[in-house]
């Protein structure tokens, strides 16, 4: 070996000694995270958890069925809200005014409320729903998660769609088919894939935020379906719990953080399936 | 002296009636000028070859004829495409209906992400309401006509793009058959497929001219040989000489056009 390619096999040596480092500090942090989830709430998993409200502070039993359903709620609500808008705005960027102006603009935008803070989120409508009705309500909570998710869906809409190869839509075309029909039947279905793993992430995105819903939905201790009243979520008890004293709390915020963690990972653990048969197919 | 006359005109053969004319045709990408003044016509019941080095505007020409270059912003033509007397580039025109009449098999076979039964259904579907009974009908016949049915009859309900190349191509011209155009145009159909598949494809071709007026683009010249009664020789966007095919390939005219097809450019 010549003492070139003897010091190029050094360096890559270190390279590569960093790489596995990195992605093992990482991976490292992660299994601590898990690990810490799965000791301390599992072992205060039970089936109370999920038929009875929240305690009221020092008492023993109690559950977290009205955080549950809360966030399913409002998460659910915030998607119908939200999805819709950013499939739209998406559709028309990648399929109606690609390269135009109006574009460009958007997707600047977009880009920005992608990485803004939620907490910037959460207080913007507090100042539009939570002020004007005079009161915290669950659609307040459910307007800003939808905020949160409609960047994530116009950011996949716009890419997936730009995937779609111009000559499938030439194709359907030269059938005769009008724009909308192309984009419905033909775009739309060689994307899907491509689409509903951005509807998971969005939703993965938004079921463990805390700061949107601090300053909209607030929480409630008791049972509530009612959207036009505060509503308990996931997120916001755990956020209380875990800062109280009371032993009780801080175990239901245990239990409460494995149940979200496991479910966001199940939903991107979905959407990674769906976007590998998308590449294979 | 009439006899003569036919002959030093090359006169056809058969009685030929013009399905499209094309005259003066210029054609715009942005202020690139890519078709100079274009005149030529499209024989019913005939194939017609478009020939020339890459670049010459053949595909630009097979495009402005179902219009399919509306599709981009910057792109327009000028002149006079008749279909049947109508001018196709009048910007009223209704260019679904349009297409519905000129179909257009790609160079790439561009199957829908849907099962091969709907491939075809679909297209079937935006102009009539069949029954289940007459749909199975039009599909199996659309699919025979384009030679592929005893291949996928058994898989109908498999993905159109588990089908190979050649398949799904043919699955493609079945699918622009299964409208009732009266004009099909081929852009390079067979450029990405095997030799068999090609000679397949080739032999529908032939097969498609008893009910169709065909235009087909190819940088293949025995294709052109094969499969056309007529062919177009274009040149730097412009219209160097159309003949029989026979003719061009035997005794052209235009020393260009001599030079392309003895391979000396191109």
């Amino acid at each position: 070996m010549t003492p070139l390619q003897a010091s190029r096999k050094a360096r890559s040596a270190i390279a590569m000694g960093f790489c596995y480092a990195s992605a093992g500090a990482g991976l490292l942090a992660l299994a601590l995270i898990l690990a810490a989830l799965l000791w301390s709430g599992f072992s205060n998993l039970s089936p109370s958890v999920f038929t009875q409200m929240t305690p009221p502070p020092g008492s023993s039993g109690g559950g977290l069925l009205n955080p549950i359903v809360g966030s399913l709620i409002m998460t659910f609500s915030g998607v119908l809200i939200g999805a819709p808008l950013g499939l739209f705005a998406g559709t028309y960027m990648a399929e109606y005014g690609r390269n135009t102006r109006l574009t460009t603009v958007v997707r600047f935008i977009n880009d920005v409320l992608l990485s803004a803070p939620s907490i910037v989120i959460g207080l913007f409508v507090y100042e539009i729903t939570v002020v004007p009705m005079g009161h915290f309500s669950a659609i307040a909570g459910a307007i800003s998660l939808a905020l949160l998710v409609v960047p994530v869906v116009v950011r996949t809409t716009e890419d997936m769609l730009n995937l779609v190869p111009g000559t499938l839509r030439e194709a359907a075309t030269a059938l005769g088919l009008p724009r909308a029909l192309v984009i419905r039947h033909v775009a739309y279905k060689a994307a899907r894939a491509g689409l509903i793993t951005g509807l998971l992430l969005a939703i993965a995105r938004v079921s463990g935020e805390t700061a949107p819903l601090l300053f909209t939905s607030l929480n409630n201790q008791f049972w509530s379906a009612n959207l036009n009243a505060p509503m308990a979520s996931l997120p916001v008890v755990i956020f209380q719990f875990a800062m109280s004293p009371y032993k009780e709390w801080q175990a239901l915020a245990w239990v409460g953080a494995l149940l979200i963690t496991f479910a966001v990972l199940a939903l991107s653990i979905t959407a990674r399936v769906l976007g590998a048969q998308r590449t294979s197919s | 002296m009439t006899d003569l006359a036919a002959a030093e005109t090359s006169a056809p053969r058969e009685k030929l009636t013009e399905k499209m004319r094309v005259r003066n045709l210029d054609f715009y990408y942005g202020d690139a000028k890519a078709l100079k003044s274009v005149d030529l016509d499209f024989y019913a019941n005939q194939v017609t070859a478009l020939i020339g080095p890459s670049g010459c505007g053949k595909s630009t020409l097979l495009r402005v004829l179902n219009r399919m270059y509306d599709l981009y912003p910057r792109q327009r033509a000028e002149g006079e495409v008749m279909l049947d007397g109508e001018n196709i580039l009048d910007p009223k025109l209704d260019l679904n209906a349009l297409r519905a009449r000129v179909g257009m098999v790609f160079q790439k076979p561009t199957p829908f992400p849907m099962s091969i039964y709907d491939n075809i259904a679909f297209g079937i579907r935006l102009y009539e309401k069949l029954s289940k009974a007459d749909m199975d009908e039009r599909v199996e016949r659309a699919l025979r006509g384009a030679a592929i049915w005893d291949e996928v009859k058994d898989q109908l309900n498999a993905s159109g793009l588990s089908l190979s190349g050649g398949q799904q191509q043919r699955v493609c011209i079945a699918r622009t058959v299964a409208i009732k155009p009266e004009v099909i145009l081929f852009d390079e159909p067979a450029s990405a497929l095997d030799p068999i598949s090609t000679a397949k494809i080739e032999e529908l071709i032939d097969e498609l001219r008893s009910d169709y007026t065909i235009a087909i683009v190819t940088h293949n010249m025995q294709q052109a040989v094969r499969v056309s009664q007529y062919t177009a020789f274009m040149y730097l966007g412009e219209m160097v000489e159309f003949d029989q095919t026979d003719n061009i390939f035997t005794s052209p005219r235009e020393r260009r056009t001599q030079d392309y097809i003895t391979g000396r450019f191109g």
